[in-house]
């Protein structure tokens, strides 16, 4: 099996965010970038998946120059080489934007199977994999919990999660993309020695020419939506802060609950 | 402006939030200077759902694909009977309920129209340069302002509990057939089955009291905190879904979209940021005490009452005090 891997690097979500001064976007200098935590377990399956069957996984990213070290660190992981698409001209896309770039550059090779998270960190749109499976006219499945390839490669035995507690079991023809909800395995830890070879693995960097793509297709140019501002969500009617060390706020707070709240 | 909304049903019932999408559909067309308000309804014997539909709501028509094709949802049959439907008619928008189902077709839907897609909208307001959308971005902890371009449809889907289902306004609408094809709209997949995660062994929906763990505990041989409180509350254990994605606790303890809804008298969340897969699940609870080292987390804005510190210091004093309290 020859698998795909989508990835995105976005915002350490446990880092402190601040409003940018133009209020465009927040403040991304001095910011920590990781994996998006799904494209991680999306990144796992694949090499498990490809460990199994003898393939290779060859892993994709969008973005700036920061990307590479998302990308580096999936090489390092196990994948065979990465393909980074970083013209100024793919960034600051919608779903459907960077679903299109992401599709030409991974139907310019031949893969039996397209892994990705199913939503970004970030901006949350949930549906870029979608788009690369349209693009390829493949199936695909959103928040997908469990991946079992059929004997001989036709067939993908799929676990969809639903709401309220239930899973969906579906037979998929391959290629098809899967779009890996967070948990579905344990991701594995880079070894010293995977780090190593990780440097002299291939990186591409395709341009838009030989992808096929027009600037105005793609990127931000390409995109119907445009975040104009963000903003830390009014807190007004949120909790009563209750202030002083450890020992004093549970003191108060446990007074609270009795007298005030009374539900203890 | 020409508005369609597209309802998710389940076994001859509305989904919840599809009455939310009527809700937020109608807020639109109100806001865009009126227009039409179009329901599109798909599945397989329908036909009474597709009545009740037509004689509740004020809706232009009610469009109804009622095919064996589409009694199981599958994107294939879902993404082709929608697609001709939408492309005949070139409505302005088309308003979903921000569903696992609907997230599972959208973006592949408007990729084939050559749609735009804006998901997972909470609340809109109108400005000198039109329309501005808000949506929640980096899990929860922003909110991103978002504004439309280029012409042609929009397909939005609407954050659940954004609209209230009461305020979608009743009437009545005409009852008409979908156009299109709908046996060539056909199942990309073979379903197997369903089955339910983890069992549901444990009811945390008759808890009268829980303490939910999150994130911020750190690992599995730090729960002891929680533990302990949970202890002397005499309360159920939870859990967000990261902590059950690290195996720390077992699936059954899931509070939020993909595990239980639950509404206590007393939840602590403990380390939990709330994101909104969490939050749907316990925004019910009557009274929130939220414990977290980021002041920023999302979990303070629904909480009665909060305590920015490390939980491994807060917990166990709040668990002595509890303890003190219980002997008086």
């Amino acid at each position: 099996m020859r698998v795909a891997v989508c990835m995105k690097q976005v915002p350490d979500t446990e880092a402190r965010l601040r409003v940018h001064r133009d209020g465009s976007w927040i403040d991304e200098e001095d910011l920590a970038f990781v994996i998006n935590e799904s494209d991680e377990y999306a990144l796992e399956e694949a090499l498990r998946i490809a460990e199994k069957s003898g393939g290779e996984v060859v892993v994709i990213s969008l973005g700036p120059e920061r990307v590479k070290e998302a990308l580096r660190k999936g090489l390092a992981l196990g994948a065979a080489r990465a393909i980074h698409l970083k013209d100024e001209a793919f960034l600051g896309g919608d779903a459907l934007a960077t679903g299109k770039a992401l599709a030409a550059a991974i139907g310019k090779e031949e893969f039996d199977l397209v892994l990705t998270g199913s939503q970004s960190d970030d901006v949350g749109y949930g549906g870029t994999g979608s788009v690369v499976a349209g693009h390829l006219g493949w199936p695909h499945a959103w928040l997908v919990m469990g991946i079992e390839i059929e004997e001989g490669g036709a067939h993908a035995k799929v676990t969809r999660e639903m709401e309220s507690g239930l899973n969906e079991i579906l037979r998929i023809a391959l290629p098809a993309v899967f779009e890996v909800q967070a948990g579905i395995n344990h991701p594995r830890y880079a070894s010293l020695k995977g780090i190593m070879k990780a440097k002299r693995k291939p990186m591409a960097e395709p341009t838009l020419e030989e992808l096929g793509l027009n600037p105005e297709g793609v990127g931000s140019a390409g995109s119907r939506i445009e975040v104009v501002s963000v903003a830390f969500p009014e807190s007004g009617a949120g909790a009563e802060i209750i202030e002083g060390d450890p020992e004093e706020a549970a003191q108060v707070l446990v007074d609270k609950l009795r007298k005030e709240a009374k539900v203890l | 402006m020409k508005i369609w909304i597209v309802l998710e049903q389940k076994d001859g019932e509305l989904h919840r939030m599809s009455r939310e999408a009527i809700a937020a559909a109608q807020g639109l067309a109100a806001a865009t200077g009126g227009g039409s308000v179009d329901a599109v309804l798909l599945g397989g014997g329908i036909a009474t759902l597709a009545e009740k539909v037509a004689g509740g709501y004020a809706l232009g028509s009610v469009r109804v694909a009622d095919h064996p094709n589409l009694a199981a949802y599958t994107p294939g049959g879902y993404v082709a009977a929608l697609s001709a439907a939408i492309a005949a008619a070139a409505p302005d928008w088309v308003v979903f309920p921000h569903t696992y189902q609907s997230v599972d077709y959208m973006a592949r839907l408007a990729q084939g129209l050559g749609a735009g897609l804006l998901p997972e909208v909470t609340a809109f307001e109108e400005d000198a340069q039109g329309l501005l959308f808000s949506r929640p971005v980096l899990g929860g902890k922003l909110v991103a302002k978002v504004r439309v371009r280029g012409e042609g449809t929009m397909l939005l889907s609407v954050q659940s509990g954004a609209w209230a289902a009461e305020s979608a306004q009743a009437g009545s609408g005409e009852l008409v057939t979908l156009d299109g094809d709908l046996a060539a709209a056909k199942p990309d997949r073979e379903i197997l089955g369903v089955e339910e995660v983890g069992g549901e062994q444990v009811d945390l929906t008759k808890a009268e009291v829980i303490v939910a763990a999150g994130r911020g505990v750190g690992g599995a041989d730090k729960m002891g905190v929680i533990e302990d409180l949970a202890a002397a509350l005499g309360a159920e254990i939870a859990a967000s879904r990261p902590v059950i994605d690290n195996g720390w606790l077992p699936r059954d303890r899931q509070i939020g979209s993909s595990g239980q809804t639950v509404a206590p008298k007393l939840y602590i969340a403990a380390g939990i940021s709330g994101a909104i897969q969490h939050t749907v699940g316990m925004k019910g609870s009557a009274v929130v005490v939220a414990i977290n080292k980021d002041p920023g987390a999302p979990i303070f804005s629904l909480s009665n009452y909060g305590i920015v510190g490390d939980l491994h210091e807060v917990l166990p004093a709040l668990t002595k005090a509890i303890r003190r309290a219980k002997e008086l």
